[in-house]
């Protein structure tokens, strides 16, 4: 056992099961996630990465007939439980996008939407925010001289780092990457690996992609998912050198998938 | 000889082309015709006395002064109680339509009076307003006037929100705001421009009607800006007055369709310019 091992994982997942109307997505899912570290799920499309990842704050609570079983602990509370409060959950479990999704509105507006939901700040404290935000999400030097243009007109990089910033402004525990680089161009895309590289040492991170090598790149801990089943999961480097099983080889030399 | 597969769908393709500009020349002839006539006829008689004179009694000049304040007071108040009715409901069916059987009968029945006759409309209003306080008035044609934009309001709402994706939502969720912030402040601001285009459109079609206010405002001879009395209005004055014999009237009556013609033209440009604007932005 090596050191990491001991550090406390941050969200325990145990007996996950999940369901889209009768149709069975999840089986069993049993995984920690470790604190202050970044998790890849990879696997082939429909081998339920999104599905996982969008019960950690309930986003399927937004469709009919989706629902999960099991327990998810964060903070020592089950927060697939019926009285845990989706908003405040929310707001502890930040999420960004495959596609960038800017609000109508400001870049400016677009980071103080989330904390003031929450936080009351004044004039000084916001702005203080948003820079910090953007500043964390490497975006602050391209856009603090139109702070009041609309977040719409960004490059489509640009923009999925402004979803990154306003995701991290309301300093969620956790935040959840859902292909977050899938619709962008390389230079973008290592931009964003790189920041997701030093997120890591204020947030703990859990990534969904469907590119492995970006996997191997940034995570620290990797999770193969197969047709709902959690196939493999441990170190990063562990997966991809030595997987313990042939159906992650597999996968990760090309064999399949 | 038979001729090649290549060369029959040249063949195929160039007459069916050659019908559909056909069909496209003979929609718009019969436009320009209409357009060219409203404007050979209308131009002359739109004098500056049309703008600073009542309607005239037969035989003396003077303008409309008083049926387009009505028209005005009429479409203002239609649009004013009709929009923010129509926005609401149509939010309710895009955002919280889902589940449950309201949503679905209230689309329905909301289909079935957006392609109601607005005859329907003005007997309606006649049978349960007019008839109960025993007189015409401004009020009852406003009334009606708001009938005829709340489904228009309501479908374009609803179409509007429903183009914007879902994944804006999640991800003003996914910030923790609760869905009436959500709504308020995400989805109908992106879904601004096509709304207002739908307003624009509803008061484009209603600034024209004719039968419900013939029911329910009627018409007024003199100056009026009593809601609750008779109230002069565009359409009802061209109607009576293009089908009178007096051609100083009917003179008047091409004034009022060139005003309304070109409110309603200015309006569905402007609904045009709003939204490719909309659709440039994203």
């Amino acid at each position: 056992m090596n050191a990491e091992n001991i550090v406390k994982p941050r969200v325990t997942v145990r007996d996950l099961n999940f369901y889209y109307g009768k149709a069975q997505a999840l089986n069993n899912i049993n995984l920690d996630i470790t604190e202050k570290k970044v998790t890849a799920f990879i696997g082939p499309s429909g081998c339920g990465k999104s599905t996982l990842l969008r019960t950690f704050n309930r986003m399927y609570e937004l469709y009919p007939k989706q629902k999960a079983t099991g327990s998810i602990v964060l903070d020592g509370k089950n927060i697939l439980d019926k009285n845990q409060d989706l908003n405040k959950l929310r707001a502890k479990v930040g999420m960004v996008f495959q596609k960038p999704t800017p609000f109508p509105m400001s870049i400016h507006d677009n980071i103080a939407f989330g904390v003031k939901l929450y936080q009351s700040l004044n004039k000084n404290d916001m702005e203080e925010r948003v820079e910090w935000a953007l500043r964390k999400a490497a975006l602050w030097d391209e856009v603090k001289d139109k702070l009041t243009q609309s977040g719409m007109g960004l490059s489509g990089g640009q923009q999925q780092r402004l979803c990154i910033a306003r995701a991290i402004a309301v300093k969620p525990e956790v935040l959840l990457l859902d292909e977050p680089t899938s619709a962008l161009d390389p230079i973008s895309t290592a931009h964003i690996e790189k920041l997701i590289d030093e997120l890591k040492e204020d947030f703990t991170i859990v990534i969904v992609t469907h590119n492995m090598q970006q996997a191997a790149r940034v995570s620290d801990y990797t999770a193969y998912m197969y047709l709902g089943d959690l196939m493999e999961f441990g170190d990063t480097s562990t997966v991809f050198t030595n997987p313990k099983r042939k159906e992650t080889e597999d996968y990760i030399t090309g064999r399949f998938g | 000889m038979m001729i090649d597969l290549y060369t029959r769908r040249r063949i195929a393709n160039a007459t069916g082309l050659t019908i559909a500009v056909a069909a496209m020349a003979f929609g718009l002839f019969w436009l320009c015709w209409i357009l060219w006539t409203l404007l050979d006829r209308g131009l002359p008689a739109l004098t500056p006395m049309v703008f600073s004179q009542m309607t005239p009694p037969p035989g003396s000049s003077g303008g409309l002064l008083n049926a387009i304040f009505g028209s005005l007071m009429m479409t203002i108040g239609g649009t004013a109680i009709g929009t923010p009715i129509g926005i609401l409901a149509g939010t309710y069916l895009a955002e919280f339509g889902q589940r449950g059987w309201l949503a679905p009968i209230t689309r329905f029945i909301n289909d079935i009076l957006l392609s109601a006759p607005s005859i329907v409309i003005g007997l309606f209003v006649y049978e349960v307003y007019v008839v109960h306080v025993k007189h015409f008035s401004g009020w009852a044609g406003t009334i009606a006037l708001a009938i005829i934009v709340i489904p228009i309001v309501i479908r374009t709402t609803e179409n509007m929100l429903r183009l914007v994706p879902s994944t804006l939502r999640e991800a003003a969720a996914s910030l923790g705001a609760p869905q009436w912030k959500i709504i308020s402040f995400v989805t109908l601001r992106a879904a601004r421009a096509g709304i207002i285009t739908g307003v624009m459109l509803a008061i484009a079609r209603i600034s024209g009607e004719t039968a419900p206010l013939l029911f329910t405002a009627l018409n007024n001879q003199f100056w009026s800006s009593d809601m609750d009395q008779p109230m002069a209005n565009l359409p009802v004055v061209i109607f009576q007055f293009a089908m009178s014999p007096y051609e100083d009237w009917q003179s008047l009556a091409w004034a009022g369709a060139l005003l309304i013609t070109m409110s309603v033209l200015t309006l569905n440009i402007l609904a045009r310019v709003l939204f490719r604007q909309k659709a440039s932005t994203h």
